[in-house]
């Protein structure tokens, strides 16, 4: 649904209007520790990245591929708490425009309070969630803390979901739908699924403001392909490998080149 | 009220639902119109039974056990044996169902997680039955303290992955198997060995193996000319326990007991007493009780039974225990391993670890009703797989034996 009020609704548009599309960048938070991570969101949006995802660590991450179950899992073990996400936005979002949009598993907001979980992460300048474990049918309690607390909520379509529950992912979502290229979990792959662009075509047919593709993109020239026909483009497990192989340094390298690819020529 | 035997999913009260990605939303709806008309279709019953009738071995028996009955405070113990089923234990009742309904869904592909092992060898001897492709994930731990059915699956010809993140235990083997479903549903059917996850598997397995309490209703009654006062099984995920507890829970003077793994004790945080702790969350497709942090991280458990290895537990337990239909408690390591020596010395019964629990449930629950009480529990596997775990749990009290 369009919202005047919705951060990544207006950043995408912005890139949208400009003929282009958004590039959106996810990193885990606290990895490798709580200060790399925000200083590394901060250079993803430097080098052109439009949005920052920012992943919370969770034990059982069943949508992850190894790059980020290694970098979550490492977050973890030095300590990460779910409290520390609101600091982390509210760095991120002091230092740059972009909007910061936090993917997390469901248990740890249930456990948060969704309403408290809600009202922190506005308070600390956050656009809303990303929620791969939570499908709509599940999703009363959140979708009501998300409207309360004026912030996006970005649900799922995959290319299985069937024309109804394509309709009410995008129904349910404010902001984008994370419309999953391939039948699988985050990773780099050789190729975008062509799936992807078949089910942006559905969902714009049921409506959808704002479609974003993500699992398996990893090159600028993946990312031109997919911002023919989506919003944006999602990129995770190439920036989390060059930030756990480079550093920052590697960080810049890779998303400026990445982020090439939104360029309107 | 209806009655609760004809409760199913999604959700038991509160309990359940599907917090899964969207991804899988597809596969679990074709699955579940696959099992609803599955369970109506009479050719499709009948094939299942005969598989059972002339595979599983079923129906299976009932024993008596006098002389361990004598150190239970002379209750009247009596044991279904799903230890006696083909590959070991009440598993296979619901892998031979899953396999059935997925070769109607056109899967050529099984996969499965394990903690024990029994899992695993029942969904490897099922592919081999089928002729399908079999791969089974297990935690790094649970290979190496049940290395002898890791053998058996490979023999099979199942692909044994084993599981190296997280806790490297049963929950981390479901993570990887739900991330292999998510990237393989077209051809693939997870076959999830328990009552746990997302609708309609725990609903779908409960009605797998609830064939279990059925035949020992009618067994028991034939012993003993009524309804025993108590059924008791062991609790990981909670399978054999819901598959024996079904056919009672419309018969309100049954008691049932659910033992939980107490590990090291519950003082201890050493255990895998999820529904003793009582902490409602979210796991691996469903809503429970599981083990958790303050910010909804799992915390490890911990058992000597890696079949009960498990920080959750299947949501028609939780719902039974919040509606108090059943009661759960835990029974430590030790206390198992005490049951599983007594029945061993003087049954001839080599139980499983995990059933062990149910036996020194029983053994507490006799001691503290005495004769007149029948139990019923619930024998789910056999120990042979726990041989090289009992013989070093024992080795203290082998050595005071040669003293003798």
């Amino acid at each position: 649904m369009i919202s005047t009020s919705s951060k990544l609704g207006s950043a995408i548009h912005s890139r949208t209007d400009a003929g282009s599309g958004a590039v959106i960048g996810y990193l885990p938070a606290g990895f490798p520790d709580l200060q790399t991570s925000i200083d590394a969101a901060v250079t993803l949006v430097n080098n052109g990245v439009d949005v920052i995802e920012l992943g919370l660590p969770y034990s059982d991450p069943v949508m992850d591929g190894p790059v980020i179950q290694a970098a979550t899992q490492r977050a973890l073990a030095e300590g990460f708490r779910v409290r520390d996400v609101f600091p982390a936005v509210r760095e991120i979002t002091s230092q740059v425009a972009a909007p910061v949009v936090v993917m997390t598993y469901w248990n740890p907001v249930s456990q948060y309070g969704a309403q408290r979980f809600a009202d922190d992460l506005a308070s600390a300048g956050g656009a809303g969630l990303i929620t791969p474990d939570l499908v709509p049918d599940e999703g009363a309690e959140w979708i009501a803390a998300a409207n309360a607390a004026d912030l996006d909520r970005v649900f799922l379509a995959a290319p299985s979901s069937s024309d109804a529950r394509v309709a009410q992912a995008v129904e349910a979502s404010r902001g984008f739908v994370y419309t999953v290229s391939t039948m699988g979990i985050t990773g780099t792959r050789e190729g975008v699924d062509s799936a992807a662009a078949a089910l942006v075509a559905r969902l714009r047919a049921a409506g959808v403001d704002n479609a974003c593709v993500g699992l398996g993109i990893s090159t600028a020239q993946q990312v031109r392909e997919v911002l023919e026909y989506a919003d944006g483009a999602i990129i995770g497990s190439a920036f989390v490998r060059a930030l756990a192989e480079g550093g920052l340094e590697q960080l810049a390298r890779v998303s400026a080149d990445l982020a090439s690819g939104s360029r309107v020529s | 009220m209806p009655n609760l035997r004809d409760v199913v999913g999604p959700y038991f009260g509160d309990f359940g639902g599907r917090f899964v990605p969207e991804s899988l939303i597809a596969a679990l709806d074709e699955l579940d119109e696959a099992y609803k008309a599955a369970a109506v279709d009479p050719a499709f019953q009948a094939e299942l039974l005969e598989l059972h009738k002339t595979y599983t071995g079923r129906p299976s028996i009932i024993t008596e056990v006098p002389r361990f009955a004598e150190h239970a405070g002379g209750a009247r113990i009596i044991l279904k044996r799903e230890d006696l089923n083909h590959t070991g234990s009440h598993k296979i009742n619901n892998v031979l169902g899953q396999a059935l309904l997925a070769r109607r869904l056109g899967k050529t592909r099984l996969i499965a997680e394990t903690g024990a092992g029994q899992h695993g060898v029942a969904t490897a001897t099922a592919a081999a039955l089928f002729g399908m492709e079999c791969v089974v994930y297990m935690g790094q731990v649970d290979t190496e303290r049940q290395a002898l059915n890791v053998a058996r699956m490979r023999l099979l010809g199942a692909e044994v992955v084993s599981v190296a993140t997280g806790s490297r235990t049963l929950k981390d083997a479901i993570n990887d198997a739900l991330r292999d479903w998510v990237s393989s549903v077209e051809t693939t059917h997870y076959v999830l060995g328990t009552v746990a996850g997302p609708h309609p598997f725990p609903t779908m397995v409960r009605d797998f193996h609830k064939i279990i309490g059925e035949e020992a209703k009618v067994q028991v009654r034939e012993l003993t000319g009524g309804l025993p006062d108590i059924v008791a099984a062991c609790i990981g995920g909670g399978s054999n326990a819901i598959g024996i507890f079904d056919a009672f829970l419309d018969d309100p003077s049954v008691e049932l007991r659910g033992f939980e793994a107490g590990g090291d004790g519950i003082e201890s945080g050493r255990h895998a007493a999820s529904i003793t702790l009582g902490r409602t969350g979210v796991l691996q497709g469903a809503k429970s009780y599981l083990m958790q942090d303050e910010d909804g991280q799992t915390v490890e458990s911990h058992s000597i039974s890696a079949g009960l290895d498990y920080p959750a537990v299947g949501p028609e337990h939780a719902w039974l225990s919040k509606i108090g239909r059943a009661q759960y408690e835990p029974v430590t390591d030790a206390d198992a391993m005490e049951a599983f020596r007594l029945l061993t010395r003087t049954e001839g019964i080599i139980p499983a670890i995990e059933s062990s629990h149910a036996l020194a449930g029983a053994i507490r629950l006799g001691r503290d009703r005495g004769p007149g009480t029948t139990i019923l529990v619930s024998l789910s596997g056999r120990g042979d797989k726990d041989v090289a775990t009992a013989s070093r749990y024992f080795n203290i009290l082998d050595e005071g034996a040669e003293q003798l």
